[in-house]
């Protein structure tokens, strides 16, 4: 094989195109547990996501209304999580395991109608220039607006939990509930939306899969992301820049591991299979291995439920 | 481990549904087991419509879907049997053995199962179909068209069905152009969208031209169209997905076989069989050429696809030998089906090992 500058370029861009689902979901999933909400229906909320986009994609043909109403999707499933585990004080990680499987069912039941339909074209920005500079363009340039977005999310997300005061709201009340209720922050109203959000990412996440990176519908298309973006969470540390790391890394991995296979390099091929996984893990744990900087980033009343009456 | 439990409760929960369904019982009843979902756009979704044919030809049918090929599929099996189904297909390799369990505690019901070759008891028929034929008929495909002569294969596990795919492709593409070389990726799934694109674009990047699959979604020909190169369909007509970049496709056709055989209970005229059919029996079929494949190459496909239904050519014809070179057909020679049926090795001219 000749190491080509513009082969690594096209590689880069097909790792980053990969790990898209994997950092909305993760950065999602981040601001929730950040407030305190262990949601453990991010599978479920991405695959409502992936057929409500493809959906309504195919019946009204209109692809901005079809993201916006996966989103819409997203936040409408997290409601019920909201409401089961905000109002009526459930178990987190039981009403959030029930979120996927009632999610998973109920997607296949409306998608019944919707299997061997091909999906659409979605639009590509900066098309144009994807061979004006080698290496650099494939990444940069011809990507859906969906793609730009994921890569700022990080950022946003990182920003907005250090600098902005409703970030610093979010911390508190996943660190503290009782002092952040005292000082007059209505728990369950931040709660609430911070569960929101993270249906709304998940839901984008899922419209990714089905209607930009592998346009079309069939069950249980998610193939299980929705976890790899919970691990991630929880091994970045609720870090989103590590997020971010994590995301590439086990995207990387899952690309280059076909690579290698059709090089024919000769490893194993049960093991190439196995090594995101393994590296993923094995990556985020030696970066996040300071256990004061943990201690400070892992939300403390993560999962509980918060009794108190305003 | 939450998969395994999902999919076990859901297929329990419509499993439950069934039953409720079939309650009113009369004339012959046919039961499904499969192992996915019938949205899965592939294997299952063409044993469903195997599953129509046989309701459209005024049978009552019933199915469940997304069982697991381990206890459950011994209790769903029981279940069906105990609620008046004279005749149950199961769709999938691993029900061989629940499938002759449960056989034995009810002799009145007969029981088809797919892909197997365990008949242990009278009331156990078996049943497959000679796709490695379709992919005969692909190789010969990619290696007249292949430009770049490197084809890619996406392969799901290493299983003597897959391995008979790729050799016969293999073979077919190798009798027209002897220098292609074909590069095989395992997926380790049979449908994971994105894990299937991620497989056809490393391909593609290494320098295929031409793709072909033995996964089930069709994530693959989608990143073939937008990559402008070409690839074949698996298990139905794949073409409206990338009417540019689908040469053709082989497609599963059951249907056929599930109303023969549904009409032969009705009549009594049941009895224990192991079928192998191929393009002959129209239990493979290949779908329309795609207008890129030029006159020459289309006329040879169709005479290719004369001679294998008659029976004339045989995908496997010696000389075969395998990666080391030693003689696995010899010449004049073809492979029987008890050779077919356990292959697990490579012929030779194809890259890599078999994962074991």
């Amino acid at each position: 094989m000749t190491v080509d500058i513009n082969f690594i370029g096209l590689i880069i861009a097909s790792i980053m195109a990969s790990s898209v689902p994997l950092i909305l979901a993760s950065c999602g999933e981040l601001i929730t547990e950040r407030s305190g909400v262990l949601n453990l229906g991010v599978e479920g909320m991405m695959i409502i996501g992936a057929i409500s986009g493809f959906a309504l994609m195919t019946v009204t043909g209109n692809l901005f209304l079809a993201v916006i109403g996966a989103m819409l999707a997203g936040v409408l499933i997290s409601t019920i999580f909201a409401f089961l585990t905000q109002t009526l004080i459930t178990n987190h990680v039981a009403t959030g395991l029930a979120l996927t499987i009632f999610g998973i069912g109920i997607s296949a039941m409306i998608g019944k109608n919707f299997v061997g339909i091909p999906g659409k074209e979605f639009p590509v920005l900066f098309g144009g220039l994807k061979d004006s500079i080698p290496f650099l363009s494939p990444i940069l340039f011809g990507h859906s607006v969906v793609f730009y977005f994921a890569f700022a999310l990080p950022f946003i997300t990182n920003y907005f939990l250090k600098k902005t005061k409703i970030g610093l709201i979010v911390r508190a009340v996943g660190d503290s509930p009782d002092s952040a209720s005292n000082q007059g922050i209505n728990v369950r109203l931040v709660r609430y939306l911070c569960i929101l959000y993270g249906g709304a990412m998940c839901g984008l996440a899922g419209a990714y899969l089905s209607m930009i990176y592998t346009p079309q519908w069939i069950e249980n298309m998610t193939g299980g992301r929705g976890w790899i973006a919970l691990a991630l969470v929880v091994f970045s540390t609720w870090n989103p820049i590590k997020i971010l790391i994590g995301a590439m890394i086990f995207g990387g991995l899952t690309i280059i591991q076909f690579h290698m296979q059709a090089i024919g390099v000769r490893i194993p091929v049960q093991f190439l299979t196995a090594l995101p996984y393994i590296v993923t893990i094995i990556v985020l744990v030696v970066i996040s291995r300071d256990s004061r900087k943990i201690r400070l980033s892992t939300p403390s009343s993560l999962g509980k439920s918060f009794y108190k009456d305003n | 481990m939450h998969k395994i439990f999902i999919r076990s409760l859901v297929s329990s929960l419509v499993f439950l549904f069934t039953l409720t369904v079939s309650a009113v019982a009369k004339d012959v009843k046919a039961a499904f087991v499969y192992i996915g979902p019938t949205g899965d756009h592939g294997w299952t979704y063409q044993h469903d419509v195997g599953r129509k044919a046989v309701e459209a030809a005024g049978f009552k049918t019933t199915y469940v879907e997304g069982v697991p090929e381990s206890a459950d599929a011994e209790r769903v099996l029981r279940q069906l049997a105990n609620s008046g189904h004279d005749v149950i297909f199961t769709t999938s390799f691993g029900y061989m053995n629940p499938t002759n369990k449960v056989a034995k505690e009810f002799p009145n019901v007969k029981f088809e199962h797919a892909t197997g070759y365990k008949r242990e008891h009278p009331n156990v028929s078996t049943y497959a179909a000679r796709f490695y034929e379709g992919r005969t008929i692909l190789g010969t495909i990619a290696g007249s068209m292949t430009k770049s002569n490197v084809i890619g294969y996406v392969a799901s596990f290493p299983i003597p069905e897959v391995i008979r795919g790729i050799n016969s492709f293999t073979l077919a593409a190798q009798k027209v152009n002897p220098n292609i070389k074909t590069k095989i990726v395992w997926a380790f799934t049979w449908y994971d969208p994105g894990k299937e694109a991620e497989a056809a674009k490393a391909l593609i990047d290494q320098g295929a031209d031409i793709i072909a699959q033995h996964t089930d979604s069709t994530a693959i020909v989608q990143i073939a169209e937008k990559a402008g190169i070409f690839a074949f369909g698996q298990a139905s007509d794949m073409d409206k997905f990338a009417p540019k970049a689908v040469l053709t496709s082989v497609e599963n056709n059951w249907g056929p076989y599930y109303v023969d055989r549904v009409k032969a209970v009705a009549n009594g005229t049941w009895n224990q069989k192991d079928t192998w059919h191929g393009i002959g029996d129209g239990m493979v079929v290949i779908s329309d050429l795609d207008s890129a494949i030029p006159a020459d190459v289309r006329a040879k496909v169709n005479q290719l696809e004369k001679d294998l239904a008659s029976g004339k050519v045989h995908s496997f014809t010696g000389p075969i030998y395998d990666q080391k070179g030693n003689l696995m057909v010899a010449e004049g020679k073809t492979a029987d089906d008890g050779m077919l049926a356990g292959m697990m090795t490579y012929v030779k001219g194809v890259e890599g090992d078999i994962p074991k």
